[in-house]
């Protein structure tokens, strides 16, 4: 067992445990995008950083990924978190903006704005369909591509693949395709829940549940192709 | 070659070639790294090699092909042993007459150095100011050491202090003179190699110990490892030998960027030399302990310096940072134990164990022991590789060494440690260089790139540069850092247009830091350097160019325009010159540069004889 500080607390866990998990049992909230239970973890959207202190240092480490140490100390709401946070979640809505998880992750932490040129982007390549794909499915159909801003998720050499199995695994698993907005292509549509919204403003149609918090508002600045 | 059975074997080969050395001749010397190809060291080869053998000269001088010795603005260039003469861009119409002036003990004093405030001729290299401040521990090697004839290396001490070792040392005794050393990684981040070493000499042999060279050197600007892997591989190869031994490891790996191909061959060569006669493979020199160092050639990443990704790229995975811990003392390749150090850390070890850690320590300042080597490049005069005792102030290797500024301008700062250092203003030209100074101003040592820029620099341009360079060449793993270095550059690039606010100057230092906190890598971490340092010490340029939208440096191409003055004389040459046809006008008349069309390429500046363009 180990023994350390989290947010004040002194905690045991077992060996082996990340920041994560412990976290998660004591009731801590800790943000994620690309963590799933039944999924390794790879910290690739760097929501869940927690500040830890060694040796007299203290630094942001992703929660996930971040096996804990005897007398670690660490915080996972401190200042420097929050404020590391919110620029990520402005930069994942001046990516992604569509996305529900995004935008529900944008009021959770009060970012009414993103201050980038605005992009409009399917994947913000954090890997899970990736994992899903080889971890769960065992069939390991596509990957990463490329490197820095030309990397992509797709087949070996862009051919179609026999190792996919058409499961839609990777559908499932995705934080932009679930409940995705594709006003203006509603056929294309996961679950069709947004498929009858055209033009989609969100106001106007009153869904509560599902919450716009750019500036400016990202409905009307797609055009209709 | 025939294999050393034994170590008296050994020290038999050596004294035997220091026995079939030729007395009294002189030696000819033509460094020919990558430098002095590119300058033409390779005609001076040849014409050296003809006229030997023509007139039968192979009896009254000798020919050495040496790397980089590091004054290389001046290559082609030539050396003479043993008085050192030093003959700067030799031409080759000079070389017959040098090669007769050598048989002769003689001296040619038009083709020697000039000194730029005396006027004085200085003959020997050791006295002209660019060598003699210097402090060329491992530099002085390249000019003694054939690097693809093993013998040579042997010839000159190499080899003597492994077959030492393997006589009469203890390993545990090696990593005690290489602790009190104070040698720190020289790869950038200045760790303990000495901590790094008793950590793996600790580790169990398991499935195998691994040493690595790091020799990705991918900083821009910087190619200090470059000429010590191309001047004098067997130094790193013995370096290795020697913390095999110490540490228990039994593999060794130089991971060597295939950008640089002559350092490739030269170590391909020296490998299997060194394989041939016995000293790599099993029973090294006869003795029961074995090493062999293979070579993986990096693939044109970046990234793959860093050490965890270097290790994914070994195992044939694309090469993405892991989080730390675990350490690859750890769980290094395959999980193994895998001590990683720079090629410079690693040349510095023979050169310890030959003289002593105590001699080691008298060299630079406490904590900060040894010499480093910088490559001086930009707007300086002399520019080439520099090694100086650390603790030596930026002022001293600029101006005693690098002879000062060009053209009468101002050298307005000096950027170190690559993209992830930062800029020097020129109120902080005191500082002394080493690690811990330099943090504390907000850059980094980093393997040793020093760029100096005058006032035609731009810092908004030089933090653009590098934040373009980072973004194309992040892995893109971390969300953080593929997003923050991608946006980092669209602000500065917003703000060298001209489009720059205030508050986009704000988001950029709010993002910036966010990158440096929340990254997996050193890359990331670093990423924000540049960008937050340029700010610190060069903050009114930004807000010249977001509220004046203005380029002081002359750089920034949408904040310039160039024209033509009355100083014109209608010679014709810049419309010839110009790709864009923007220049009209005949001969003898004012031409007119039509500004729509202008690139601002600067070719018209560069052709213009009577100073009629100017740009404002």
């Amino acid at each position: 067992m180990i023994r350390f500080s989290l947010n004040g607390l002194e905690v045991k866990a077992a060996t082996g445990s990340t920041i994560l998990e412990v976290s998660k049992n004591m009731g801590f909230p800790i943000p994620t995008l690309c963590n799933l239970e039944g999924l390794s973890s790879m910290g690739a959207c760097r929501l869940c950083v927690v500040e830890i202190e060694n040796y007299n240092q203290t630094r942001l480490v992703t929660a996930c990924t971040y096996p804990v140490t005897e007398g670690l100390t660490v915080r996972t709401a401190s200042t420097r978190v929050i404020r590391a946070r919110r620029m990520i979640i402005e930069l994942l809505l001046a990516s992604a903006p569509q996305s529900k998880r995004i935008q529900d992750l944008a009021a959770a932490y009060n970012v009414r704005q993103q201050r980038f040129r605005q992009e409009y982007e399917n994947c913000i390549l954090c890997g899970l369909c990736v994992r899903m794909c080889k971890e769960q499915m065992a069939a390991g159909a596509i990957g990463f591509q490329g490197r820095g801003q030309t990397r992509s998720i797709g087949v070996p050499f862009n051919r179609k693949s026999e190792q996919c199995r058409l499961c839609g695994g990777c559908l499932y698993v995705c934080p932009i395709c679930e409940l995705r907005c594709t006003y203006t292509e509603p056929e294309k549509a996961v679950c069709g829940g947004c498929a009858n919204i055209s033009p989609p403003c969100l106001e106007n149609l009153g869904f509560d549940d599902m919450m716009c918090y750019m500036e400016p508002c990202v409905a009307c600045e797609i055009k209709k192709e | 070659m025939k294999k050393i059975e034994s170590i008296t074997d050994f020290y038999l080969l050596r004294d035997h070639i220091i026995s079939d050395r030729p007395e009294g001749l002189s030696t000819l010397i033509i460094p020919a790294g990558t430098c002095g190809q590119a300058s033409g060291a390779n005609d001076l080869i040849r014409v050296a090699k003809k006229v030997i053998l023509e007139k039968k000269l192979i009896d009254h001088i000798r020919l050495r092909i040496t790397g980089c010795h590091g004054f290389c603005q001046m290559e082609p260039s030539i050396l003479i042993e043993p008085r050192n003469t030093f003959y700067p861009k030799v031409d080759l119409g000079q070389v017959p007459l040098i090669i007769e002036a050598a048989i002769n003990n003689e001296i040619i004093p038009q083709l020697l150095w000039t000194d730029s405030e005396t006027g004085e001729k200085i003959e020997r290299q050791q006295d002209i100011p660019f060598f003699r401040h210097q402090s060329r521990t491992l530099l002085a090697s390249n000019e003694k050491v054939d690097p693809i004839r093993i013998h040579n290396y042997i010839e000159n001490g190499g080899y003597q202090t492994l077959a030492g070792l393997l006589e009469k040392g203890k390993p545990d005794a090696v990593i005690k003179e290489i602790k009190s050393s104070g040698l720190r990684g020289r790869g950038g981040a200045g760790f303990p190699a000495g901590l790094k070493w008793e950590l793996m000499a600790k580790k169990p042999k398991g499935n195998g110990k691994f040493l690595i060279c790091n020799a990705d050197e991918g900083d821009p600007g910087a190619y200090m490892d470059r000429s010590l892997l191309e001047g004098n591989p067997h130094s790193i190869v013995e370096g290795m030998l020697i913390g095999a031994f110490a540490t228990g490891a039994d593999k060794g790996i130089i991971y060597v960027r295939s950008e640089y191909p002559l350092a490739i061959k030269h170590l391909m060569i020296a490998l299997r030399q060194a394989r041939d006669l016995g000293i790599l493979g099993q029973r090294v020199l006869g003795t029961g302990f074995s090493f062999d160092i293979s070579l993986v050639k990096g693939a044109g990443a970046f990234v793959c310096g860093e050490e965890t990704a270097l290790i994914k790229s070994v195992e044939g995975k694309p090469g993405e940072p892991e989080q730390r811990p675990p350490f690859p003392i750890d769980k290094g390749i395959n999980g193994n134990p895998t001590l990683i150090n720079n090629v410079e850390t690693w040349a510095n070890v023979p050169v310890i164990l030959a003289k002593g850690a105590k001699a080691f320590t008298r060299i630079g300042t406490p904590n900060n022991t040894g010499t480093k080597i910088f490559s001086l490049v930009g707007k300086i005069k002399y520019t080439g590789l520099v090694e100086i005792p650390m603790g030596m102030t930026l002022r001293q290797i600029l101006f005693d060494i690098g002879g000062g500024q060009i053209d009468n301008r101002e050298i307005k700062a000096v950027q170190t440690g690559g993209p992830s250092g930062g800029c020097i203003p020129e109120k902080l030209f005191d500082l002394p260089m080493d690690y811990d100074s330099l943090a504390e101003v907000g850059s980094i040592m980093g393997s040793g790139g020093m760029i100096v820029m005058d006032d035609h620099s731009c810092m908004v341009d030089v933090a653009k540069y590098f934040m373009n360079f980072l973004k194309d060449e992040s892995c893109g793993k971390c969300f953080s850092c593929r997003k923050g270095t991608q946006r980092m550059y669209e602000l500065l690039d917003d703000i060298s247009r001209g489009e720059g606010t205030v508050e986009k100057l704000k988001l950029l230092e709010e993002l910036a830091l966010v990158v440096k906190d929340t990254t997996l890598c050193g890359l990331g971490q670093t990423a924000a350097n540049p960008v937050l340092s340029t700010l610190r010490y060069f903050r009114d340029e930004y807000l010249e160019h977001i509220e004046a939208r203005k380029c002081r440096g002359k750089v920034c191409k949408d904040l310039i325009t160039y024209r033509i003055t009355e100083n014109c004389t209608g010679c014709l040459l810049c419309i010839k010159a110009c790709p864009e046809k923007a220049i009209s006008g005949k001969k003898k008349e004012l031409h007119q540069l039509d500004e729509s069309k202008c690139i601002k390429c600067g070719a018209c500046l560069s052709v213009c004889k009577d100073n009629a363009v100017i740009i404002i």
